[in-house]
């Protein structure tokens, strides 16, 4: 098959690696090739963060370039519509309504866009735009917004429930399990 | 079994595997994790040492003492520990000792874009460069195989998009590999009469490891269904070039980048119509190439700036690169900004208040040099703010001493910002040190240091006493301030400004990000009482926006640390 490409973006501190670790061990257990490439060091503290997720028979980059992503899953708003350059003509930006305000709009540098949605909508990009953080905090926690994105997700790619739920079993610890898989679920049948 | 692993994990497990024994790394982005990986195995001895220089005399005594060895660090620490990496080329090693050096191309933490193989060829050392995590591990096996085969060190060169990419590796079991110590003056005593009797030997490793290299199976050639075009590259650049080109073109690749072959790729280059080297940062292949009287293409195709991708080698190359849709509305930047609750915040905000030069350093700190606090005038290198300042104010015969400070974090001063305080001390600075001590090595994920009284495997070890040791190097004003706690942070810092002699401040609050830091409950707005005069903003916390006239406090970012409220003359910031 080819090289699907995901993108996982945000804001440092989201927890975007959980995520990139969850299809990581999903995608090992396929037996596919992958890779996965995340960001370290000083753009974790606050900045915008991205993590590449590419999976097939033959994997070489590790990065996703412009027009290359199959899906652009956004723990954020403006960062979903940071990275639209980077998706396919017939890809798909899967986003938090969430808004998180950069340094620039605190001290009135800068404006934060209005109506990001129906903007990226008439530039002809397919959204899907939900409240994951609400989801969450029905799971039992906000920090689970990574988990619900996820189930979001799952909805497009022919995996079981039960192989993504026993990735989620590798992925997070025991004592959080249960509220991990309800947030899969809640965002999955969002 | 077959594993999904960080490049730099799989070092650790190739270095493991391998047999070695001791490792001593300073952390550095992007090379980091390789020592955090190595030190969960329990049959390897692993430390954080103060600086890079330390790390790889460490790894050095414990190569002649019949251990396999290991020290890691970003490009800029092999700046560090170059006087040693020069030396030990002559030496050689008893057993196998690996260099591990991580380069930042596109500058992802970094304060620049050094390319490391320069230092492969200058100090005669072989560099072995892996493109994935699979490679990681088995070049780092075979690393210490040519270690003790060519009696030298290897370097292992890393990248970032190499270093903090996940891939498949399949592990294998650990192989013990001791060594005897055995005396040899004129092989480790670098006097004169020894050291030249030990250059030719080092010339000669090099045409040894030059034969190594023309058959050696890490250079090898993919075949490609065209001749009209070839390529030479190695690390992610490989990558690029195969994502691009599948099996159009024949590609070599350079496991091993330093020495190089000569007759494979006059050769290859002979095999093909036009050669084409690609390769991240400098032209290190092709000046290689155009010494061999072969012509090619390089960096007049592709940049010396920033890192490759598999478009900019599609598009330097002429082949269609498609991005997709941006939207016609400007995207405001997300910098990285400090941390709600970050204790540098404080002293920062205090600097600024006070119109102060700052010479900064490297760590969380330098995100003082952005706005809205923008207090940092300088950065370049670890160290340099204490160093800096003697001649800043030195050379200003008095006139600057009332009006600079120099600011540098725990880790980094004792990497290497004690020897500038020495100097401060020596030569009678009247300039103020700030020491900001968050307890931790912040900005590469919180690793241990001389200062936190714990070692890298987490234990409790020996504690370095700052005041103490300040004091003992002769800086006798040395004074001890929160940062969480205005008031106090702007008196000392007048009061040590004025005094007429060298002082030394130390900003003292565990990082907020810490697991044992107890944090507040966040602070609430009494919006009865908040006028929208924006002075809680001039801190830039990112849990407060002005919203509606109003500032709003982030429930979940605020952890109660109060600088804020110490900014609010009206009272509107409270305690739930």
């Amino acid at each position: 098959m080819d090289t699907k490409n995901i993108m996982i973006v945000g804001v440092g501190g989201q927890g975007s690696l959980l995520a990139s670790k969850l299809l990581g061990r999903l995608l090992l257990s396929r037996g596919y090739d992958i890779k996965v490439s995340e960001v370290h060091g000083m753009s974790q503290r606050g900045g915008s963060v991205v993590t590449y997720v590419r999976f097939g028979d033959k994997v070489y980059s590790p990065i996703i370039d412009k027009g290359e992503a199959d899906f652009i899953v956004s723990f954020e708003l403006l960062e979903a519509a940071r990275w639209t350059e980077y998706l396919k003509p017939n890809g798909k930006i899967i986003t938090n309504t969430q808004q998180i305000n950069p340094m620039p709009v605190i001290i009135g540098a800068a404006q934060y866009p209005q109506d990001l949605i129906s903007k990226m909508q008439s530039a002809g990009i397919d959204v899907d735009a939900f409240d994951a953080l609400t989801l969450a905090e029905q799971a039992g926690s906000s920090k689970a917004v990574n988990i619900v994105l996820m189930g979001h997700l799952s909805k497009h790619f022919d995996f079981t429930l039960e192989q993504w739920m026993d990735a989620i079993a590798e992925s997070v610890p025991a004592k959080f399990l249960e509220l991990n898989k309800k947030a899969f679920l809640l965002g999955r049948d969002a | 079994m077959k594993q999904l692993m960080l490049g730099n994990e799989a070092v650790a497990r190739g270095l493991y595997e391998a047999g070695c024994a001791f490792v001593s790394s300073y952390p550095g982005t992007p090379s980091t994790e390789i020592t955090e990986a190595i030190a969960k195995y329990q049959e390897v001895y692993a430390e954080w040492a103060p600086n890079e220089k330390v790390a790889m005399e460490a790894a050095f005594g414990a190569s002649i003492a019949g251990r396999r060895s290991f020290c890691g660090m970003k490009h800029v620490g092999l700046n560090v520990a170059a006087d040693p990496l020069f030396t030990i080329s002559y030496t050689g090693v008893n057993a196998g000792m690996v260099i591990g050096v991580a380069d930042d191309a596109g500058m992802h933490s970094s304060q620049n874009e050094q390319d490391s193989r320069h230092y492969a060829m200058a100090a005669k050392i072989p560099m072995l460069e892996p493109a994935d995590s699979a490679e990681a591990l088995a070049f780092a096996k075979l690393a210490y195989e040519l270690s003790e085969k060519f009696d030298t060190p290897v370097l292992l060169k890393m990248c970032t998009r190499v270093s903090h990419s996940q891939s498949v590796v399949e592990t294998g079991d650990r192989v013990e590999a001791l060594k005897e110590y055995v005396k040899d003056i004129p092989k480790y005593v670098m006097m004169p009469g020894n050291a030249k009797k030990r250059h030719p030997v080092v010339e000669a490793r090099t045409r040894a490891l030059v034969e190594y290299a023309e058959t050696a199976d890490i250079n090898p050639i993919d075949a490609g269904r065209s001749h009209a075009m070839g390529f030479i590259t190695s690390s992610t650049s490989y990558q690029y070039v195969k994502e691009v080109f599948g099996e159009q073109y024949p590609v070599m690749k350079l496991g091993m980048i330093w020495p190089m072959p000569e007759k494979k790729i006059v050769d290859f280059a002979a095999s093909v119509e036009k050669l084409v080297v690609v390769e991240e940062l400098d032209g290190f292949i092709e000046a290689h190439c155009k010494n061999l009287g072969i012509a090619c293409e390089g960096k007049d195709t592709f940049s010396c700036i920033d890192e490759l991708s598999q478009n900019k080698v599609a598009d330097a190359m002429g082949a269609a690169v498609e991005a997709g849709k941006a939207l016609d509305t400007a995207i405001p930047p997300r910098p990285p900004v400090m941390c709600a609750g970050c204790p540098h915040r404080g002293l920062f905000y205090t600097l600024k208040k006070n119109k102060v030069t700052v010479l900064g350093d490297i760590g969380c700190y330098t995100l003082g040099a952005v706005a809205p606090l923008q207090a940092v005038d300088t950065v370049i290198c670890m160290g340099a703010s204490v160093s800096g300042i003697h001649g800043f104010c030195k050379s200003q015969n008095g006139a600057a001493d009332n009006k600079t400070v120099a600011v540098i974090g725990d880790s980094t001063f004792m990497h290497s910002g004690i020897t500038g305080l020495v100097n401060m001390a020596y030569n009678e600075s009247n300039a103020t040190v700030i020491i900001v001590d968050n307890s931790i090595t912040g900005m590469t994920g919180h690793q241990q240091n001389p200062t936190t009284g714990f070692n890298l495997k987490g234990d409790p070890c020996a504690k370095i006493d700052l005041e103490t040791l300040c004091h003992a190097v002769g800086i006798k004003r040395v004074r001890v301030v929160d940062p969480y706690d205005l008031e106090q942070c702007d008196t000392v810092l007048k009061e040590e400004l004025a005094a007429q002699e060298p002082s030394v401040i130390i900003s003292r609050r565990p990082c907020a990000l810490l697991k044992y830091v107890k944090h507040k409950a966040p602070l609430t707005v009494d919006t009865e009482k908040c006028v929208g005069c924006k002075a809680c903003m001039k801190i830039g916390c990112p849990a407060i926006s002005i919203i509606d006239g109003k500032a709003k406090v982030d429930a979940t970012q605020c952890v109660g640390c109060g600088v804020c409220q110490q900014l609010c003359k009206f009272g509107a910031l409270t305690e739930v």
